[in-house]
């Protein structure tokens, strides 16, 4: 890759505040061309404002942002030329045909005629839509919209392309063909920035993922560098009755301890060794457990290790 | 590409979108077709029903067709009214749908939005405006005009209804939901035709009414249009009319235009 070319999107300390409520507290952002870059977070921490101020869908309050090596406040059209965004809420119209609404932006990107179609019949192909085509797009499932979503955007051929929470709301066999589109979008060298509550998403595609928090970075690397920094997951052990909970909280000493639901929670990557070493001791204490689950890193995890840090220090895994 | 793009993309995506509006209305004809009848209706009811007594109290020579002749006018301007709850219903329904959202991150002209509804919105107007015409001809209003004040009097139909659409875009763009925006109009729609000359001469009503209503738009321009049709007297009526209507479009327009470009919410 030329290293002169400026990078895909690249942001200095991005602010947005809805009167008192600060959703984006300084962000820094860069993604490098033809990588995908996820923004993992909960809801409400700030993941659609970012991908809404990227897309010149609304004005920052404070810092500079570049996408595709524009200024997103001084030339926000020309920023709009190379990018496509598929927003949270399908972005389709209803009440047309799919086969229409792909029209709507051919026509809309300017593209003459005959390019224009054939440019449509190869993205319904492509996306499984050549049947539902003549159908109206309200009549769709919540995965042929959101296929029907990433085609309209394609229809462009945008150099950077946002995805907000692409998979959101589907079932797990639409969640897995969107993952194969997002990857092939990659392989046609396009970069995506994506954002999403799963750190398992953000693991099976991501180049970089960054951990967004109360609206502030609190934690960004790889997939594999964010999971170092979760001491291995836990071990969940459930009991019949309180008495043997307690003995176990007792014996083991550590733990996170739910009277309610008669489970302890022990720190532990899961492996047999350790689970065999935890029932080991359990044996010796004669205490009855009912079940035990193990629990790898998830995002919980993530979050629990990189935000319980005064004042939200960012971490660099690196 | 092989062919030179216009260099107008204004006008392109403005017809792209108006495209749009004009199929959403084909598919969904439903409250297109309601509000095409609700002035006919009006007309067919105020002309049978109660046609005779109103026709008598006017004065001017009475009797039914007097009346119709009286009425046509005021209903043309009530068609251009009922107009605006479409308008401010599509484009409020449209804002609250991920498209448009898509529409504003991509590099096409932000107004061509709102001018495809509004051209949209004039075109079905204009279709309502003649069909209320050819059913009031069908029972018998004979008008003396010429074809200039034909003209004249269609011209400044189309003005004022391009005018209150704008206005219409406006409160569609300020309503929160569909609900709402089928409100907003309400005092287009249906208030200001009302208390106006569309019925009964103005001279009929208390002072405090009358003076409001002899110089609000809708009586202006309906004075001029039956003098244009039927050779009654016009006189300040009619720049006022105009005035009326440029400064609505005026209004809607950049009220309008400084609405949409409001980050949305």
């Amino acid at each position: 890759m030329n290293p002169t070319t400026p990078p895909a999107i690249e942001a200095t300390g991005l602010r947005k505040a809805y009167g008192d409520n600060v959703v984006l507290d300084g962000i820094d952002l860069r993604v490098p061309r033809g990588t995908v870059f996820a923004l993992l977070g909960p809801n409400g921490a700030g993941k659609t404002t970012t991908v809404q101020i990227l897309s010149t869908l609304i004005r920052a309050d404070g810092g500079e942002v570049r996408v595709a090596g524009h200024n997103v406040a001084a030339a926000p059209q020309a920023v709009r030329t190379a990018i496509g965004v598929t927003g949270q809420f399908s972005a389709v119209d209803n009440l047309i045909t799919g086969e229409e609404n792909m029209a709507l932006m051919a026509d809309l990107h300017h593209l003459p005629r005959p390019e224009g179609r054939r440019v449509i019949a190869e993205l319904l192909e492509r996306f499984g839509l050549v049947e539902a085509a003549k159908k109206p797009a309200s009549a769709y499932s919540g995965g042929m919209r959101r296929r029907l979503d990433i085609a309209m955007t394609l229809v462009g051929s945008p150099e950077v392309i946002f995805l907000d929470e692409p998979t959101t709301g589907l079932d797990p066999r639409s969640r897995h063909t969107m993952w194969q589109i997002i990857r092939d979008l990659v392989d046609g060298g396009v970069t995506v920035f994506l954002t999403t509550q799963y750190l398992e998403e953000a693991d099976q595609l991501a180049d970089r993922i960054a951990v967004l928090n109360g609206g502030r970075i609190v934690a960004e690397g790889t997939a594999d560098e964010l999971k170092r920094l979760v001491p291995g997951g836990h071990v969940r052990l459930r009991f019949l009755d309180p008495a043997q909970l307690a003995r176990a909280a007792q014996v083991l000493g550590l733990g996170l301890c739910d009277d309610e639901a008669l489970t302890l929670q022990v720190p532990g990557d899961g492996s047999v060794h350790t689970l065999r070493a935890l029932l080991d001791v359990l044996d010796s204490a004669s205490v009855d457990v009912d079940s035990l689950t193990v629990h790898t890193p998830d995002l919980d995890d993530v979050f629990f290790a990189v935000t319980d840090r005064p004042e939200h220090e960012k971490v660099q895994a690196r | 590409m092989t062919t030179a793009v216009p260099s107008t993309p204004h006008v392109r995506d403005s017809l792209t979108m108006l495209r749009r509006n004009l199929l959403h209305a084909r598919r969904y004809p439903s409250m297109t077709l309601q509000v095409a009848l609700i002035p006919v209706f009006l007309l067919l009811l105020f002309v049978y029903v109660f046609g005779s007594a109103l026709g008598a109290g006017i004065g001017q020579g009475g009797g039914r067709t007097a009346y119709l002749a009286y009425l046509v006018p005021g209903i043309l301007l009530m068609t251009a009214g009922t107009g605006s709850v479409p308008t401010a219903v599509a484009v409020c329904t449209d804002m609250t749908e991920g498209i448009v959202t898509r529409f504003r991150t991509m590099a096409i002209s932000r107004a061509s939005i709102l001018v495809g509804h509004v051209v949209g919105s004039v075109i079905q107007s204009v279709f309502n405006l003649v069909l209320v015409t050819v059913v009031a001809l069908a029972i018998g209003f004979r008008p003396d005009a010429s074809p200039l004040e034909w003209l004249a009097a269609g011209g400044l139909l189309v003005l004022f209804v391009f005018g209150l659409t704008w206005l219409s875009v406006a409160l569609g763009l300020l309503s929160k939901t569909p609900e709402g925006a089928s409100n907003a109009p309400l005092p287009i729609s249906f208030l200001l035709p009302f208390v106006s000359s569309t019925f009964v001469p103005v001279d009929s009503m208390p002072s405090w009414i009358r003076w409001f209503a002899e110089y609000q738009p809708f009586t202006t321009v309906i004075e001029t249009v039956r003098g244009l049709l039927t050779g009654t007297g016009i006189g300040h009526n009619g720049w006022m009319a105009v005035a009326w209507s440029v400064g609505i479009a005026v209004l809607g327009f950049v009220w309008s235009l400084r609405l949409f470009d409001r980050d949305p919410s």
